[in-house]
């Protein structure tokens, strides 16, 4: 049976979607807006009233950004304690993710428990005190303290999104493997690891957004090699408007990015509120 | 028997790397935190760091802002969050579109956040272009002024709403995917309203979700400067921001260990409230 | 040679006692079925000889081989799962392929089994496709053709056809007892579905409660359950079982039931004499029983409650005093519901059992 189209069900379909759609302008306009900011003249970021499209459409403001003192030393800074956050934290944190996946021992709940909590704990309760540990072990104002920082961030997700890839693939896959005469690593190797390759390349995007994006720890931990976001925070009273602009929406692509690849995943990362 | 001894170890060996990298960067750091804060230079038991921090003139307004944001700005974020997710849920046309922008600023770091947001509420900037367009301003108004602390509040608030309700959506989702439709089919064959079934059905049966999100959110509430630096410079001062500050510019780690112990305290107390107050009474589990 | 000997086999999980002193030996090219309600045990038996779940204690041999601290690759042995894990990266054709490549076997021989396993199973025009692109019943046999491939001495299954509707499950019954009686392997095949068990199995092993009951042909098992639940587990409908009072006058014993008096055999006489103080419990298949229409010494008096039309034969439920009695009667035959009719057991068919134990008395 059709059912017939009501007035007031039609009436309610569209304002779900007018509702809808004002919410997404309500996320995009401001990205936009900085968009437009960031690749207009770089002396177009004093107009006012505020022109809300680039015109003309030019690279100046971000050339600049990108030339100022320090910003591409940052950058790279960024990237390295990014990268290393990504590798150190699937190395440490995808077996243990496997694990929970995968077997069922002793002491297992406790863990998930652990990895749960921590996966929200302050990181200024972090920060300060490894700072003064990194200070007395002469590790201080180093990328690479930074990145172990970082990795301790994010080792509770990474374990989590790996947990959950690992959990989607049915454990009778490795066991058909084995009873074909795969050992238990080969049975890992040849068909979970390539079934759980999305996901666990979701999992690293995740935690290079994560490092990328940090600032308490960034700016507690270093003072010569800052990372990018802790370089502009610290400049940022003294910063001129297009210096801040171009910056805003430099931080911002590799979130715009990721979150296209990972959004699949995004359900799995947060909303398992239980097993 | 060595191969089944082996295996049983298995699990242990995976987790080992993990549990030790935790213990170096979690506990360790913890117990250290707490010996900054309660110890002298000398090494000696002292509430003394506690007294610099409580008597420091920023003290009172980054306790007072910190709690007043949280009020403001949590009740605000889950009925947002809420809207949004049930428009996710209601078969749209796009719903993977409409979720993937929602959740856009899940990436989206405070300090950017809080850039964009300033863009916007400057004085020559994008709110006050539309505000003097539309004829409601005469003139651009300076709504980011140390003067003006209540405007500067509810930028800082805007862009938290805007950059953090994302979070929430994404676990409101997922708890709601996890309701079975029967259940609100049911709801339906019984002829309850949108309004009925929100507040009857989905809101009870949200209620681990929420109470994980209204975690998650406080806790992340604590931590937040950035946003407000960004926005408000030191217009709007903030627990972290004092941690930061008392760190970074007076080289005291005690009194910013202090701040740290007391965000730390925080956030198990309101974490535990929450588990207590929405706690589901064993008889209605299923 | 791959006989499989199980030997005081013990497994457990936490405090659940899956596999219970497990004794059984399974021949060379015998088909056994592991029967039992779930969480009986079975499918964790079945784990323990393919090495998947390691048993506790005890031991396993395959041929002359104590596999019990073997890994699974090195048992020799082949497994089709209730979920057919059939690997969804891999096209069907490297599926059926991949125990041969794991044993090296060289490309044209590979090409030449997984031909000849898909032939047996009919998919030979899908092994291009990747599992997604077929149905599930298309996927269970690629599960076959994938065991029987490896051309193993044991083949393992798991509720193979448990995932399967219907018809499809009545169909792909009867093609693998086919398959199987060609292939050379001994095959352990765990059912839940007496049915299965009954059509398929050289020997049924029914288990409950992580213990083997009674392990013995499908007709035995069927005819002769060793108690109780076994009777009232396989066939349908259940056994009927009856309370009946021992009667013995001079050398004659009889068995008063449902105001039925029943000569016994002559063989079980000398048990029954020694359970007139607790009398016995009777167990009659609803084939078994003849519907009379009018009394008689060794009918017992019952009065129908449920008629149900099964097409080949109607259904009857008949109140026998307080017990409930299923009977087969005739497709032909018209009852109503209350109508009194009289319902004559066949002696020789009747099963007799202990009150307390519900276990078989010895004949």
């Amino acid at each position: 049976m059709k059912s017939r189209a009501s007035f007031p069900r039609v009436l309610g379909r569209i304002l779900t979607y007018v509702l809808a759609i004002l919410i997404a302008l309500w996320i995009l306009a401001p990205i936009y807006l900085i968009g437009v900011s960031a690749f207009g003249e770089k002396l177009s970021a004093y107009t006012y009233p505020r022109p809300f499209w680039p015109a003309p459409f030019t690279i100046e403001t971000m050339s600049f950004f990108l030339k100022s003192g320090g910003v591409i030393k940052s950058v790279q800074s960024s990237v390295i304690v990014a990268m290393i956050t990504l590798v150190l934290s699937t190395l440490i944190g995808a077996p243990a993710g496997y694990t929970i996946a995968r077997f069922i021992f002793s002491g297992r709940d406790a863990f998930r428990l652990i990895v749960v909590s921590t996966r929200s704990f302050p990181i200024v309760i972090l920060s300060i005190p490894l700072a003064v540990t990194f200070i007395e072990w002469g590790m201080y104002d180093s990328v690479y303290s930074l990145a172990l920082m970082h990795t301790a961030l994010a080792l509770p997700f990474t374990i989590l999104i790996t947990s959950s890839v690992f959990a989607s693939i049915p454990r009778d896959l490795e066991e058909a493997a084995q009873t074909l005469g795969c050992s238990q690593l080969e049975a890992f190797l040849r068909i979970s690891l390539p079934l759980a390759l999305p996901g666990l390349a979701a999992a690293t995007l995740f935690t290079f957004v994560l490092s990328w994006n940090e600032v308490f720890a960034a700016v507690i931990l270093t003072v010569r090699n800052r990372t990018l976001p802790a370089l502009v925070l610290t400049v940022l009273s003294e910063s001129q408007l297009p210096y801040r602009f171009a910056g805003g929406f430099f931080m911002m692509v590799p979130s715009l990015i990721f979150m296209l690849f990972i959004r699949r995943y995004l359900l799995n990362l947060w909303g398992r509120v239980t097993k | 028997m060595n191969a089944r001894r082996l295996k049983q170890l298995t699990p242990y060996l995976l987790l080992l790397p993990s549990i030790i990298f935790l213990f170096i960067f979690f506990a360790f750091p913890m117990v250290n935190a707490f010996t900054l804060a309660f110890q002298s230079d000398a090494g000696e038991w002292t509430l003394e760091h506690f007294s610099t921090m409580v008597n420091d003139v920023a003290f009172a307004q980054a306790f007072r802002t910190t709690l007043l944001l949280l009020v403001i700005i949590i009740p605000v974020q889950f009925a947002l969050a809420l809207i949004m997710a049930l428009l996710i849920q209601s078969k749209l046309k796009f719903s993977g579109l409409f979720l993937y922008i929602y959740s856009i600023p899940l990436g989206i770091s405070e300090l950017a956040a809080g850039i964009v947001w300033f863009a916007i509420f400057t004085e020559r900037g994008y709110l006050n272009t539309v505000l003097t367009g539309l004829g409601i301003l005469e003139k651009p108004f300076i709504f980011l002024s140390y003067q003006n602390t209540g405007w500067l509040l509810f930028a800082v608030v805007v862009a938290e709403v805007w950059r953090a309700t994302s979070i929430v959506m994404v676990i409101l989702v997922a708890g709601l995917q996890s309701i079975p439709s029967e259940f609100l089919e049911a709801a339906d064959v019984f002829g309850a309203t949108l309004w009925q079934k929100v507040w009857q059905v989905i809101l009870p049966m949200l209620k681990p979700s929420l109470q994980v999100a209204l975690i998650l959110r406080t806790i992340l509430a604590f931590q937040v400067f950035a946003v407000a630096m960004a926005v408000a410079g030191r217009g709007v001062t903030l627990l972290a921001a004092e941690a930061y500050r008392w760190y970074g510019t007076y080289r005291n780690p005690h009194v910013a260990a202090a701040y740290a112990v007391l965000i730390l305290t925080l956030s198990i107390v309101s974490t535990a409230l929450y588990v207590w107050g929405l706690r589901t009474p064993e008889e209605q589990t299923l | 040679m791959a006989e499989i000997k199980i030997i005081n086999v013990q497994k457990q999980f936490g405090k659940v006692v899956a596999n219970r002193d497990i004794n059984l030996t399974i021949h060379d090219r015998e088909f056994m079925v592991l029967l039992g309600p779930s969480g009986c045990g079975k499918t964790t038996l079945l784990r323990g000889i393919a090495g998947l779940d390691p048993v506790d204690s005890g031991s396993i041999y395959i041929g002359d081989t104590d596999v019990t601290d073997l890994p699974p690759r090195k048992r020799r042995i082949a497994m089709v799962f209730q979920s057919y894990a059939v690997f969804p990266h891999l096209t069907i054709f490297e599926n059926i392929a991949f125990g041969l490549r794991m044993q090296r076997v060289a490309d044209q021989d590979v090409g030449k089994r997984v031909e000849a396993a898909a032939e047996l199973l009919q998919i030979n025009d899908l092994l291009k496709r990747y599992p997604a692109q077929v149905s599930g019943g298309q996927r269970q046999r690629v599960a076959v053709a994938r065991a029987l491939a490896v051309e193993s001495e044991v083949l393992l299954m798991d509720e193979p056809l448990s995932n399967l509707d219907a018809l499809l499950r009545l169909e792909m019954r009867a093609e693998l007892k086919r398959l199987l009686k060609e292939v050379k392997s001994t095959v352990v095949y765990v059912t839940h579905d007496q049915i299965e068990a009954l059509s398929l199995g050289d020997r049924i092993a029914v288990m409950k409660n992580g213990s083997i009951l009674q392990c013995d042909t499908p007709l035995r098992v069927y005819d002769h359950p060793a108690n109780e639940f076994i009777g009232s587990f396989i066939g349908n409908p259940p056994m009927n079982f009856l309370q009946g009072a021992v009667e013995v006058s001079g050398s004659k014993v009889n068995v008063l039931a449902g105001g039925a008096s029943i000569q016994p055999p002559t063989s079980v006489e000398g048990i029954l004499k020694q359970k007139i103080s607790s009398g016995v419990r009777l167990g009659i298949r609803a084939e078994n029983i003849e519907v009379v229409s009018n009394a008689q010494k060794d009918a017992m008096t019952g009065k129908v409650l449920v008629v149900e039309p099964l097409g080949s034969h109607n259904m009857l439920t008949v109140m026998v005093g307080d017990q409930r009695v299923k009977v087969n009667a005739h497709a032909d035959s018209v009852f109503q519901p209350d109508q009194t009719i009289w319902l004559r057991p066949a002696p020789e068919k009747i099963r007799w059992l202990d009150v307390e134990s519900g276990v078989a008395l010895a004949e």
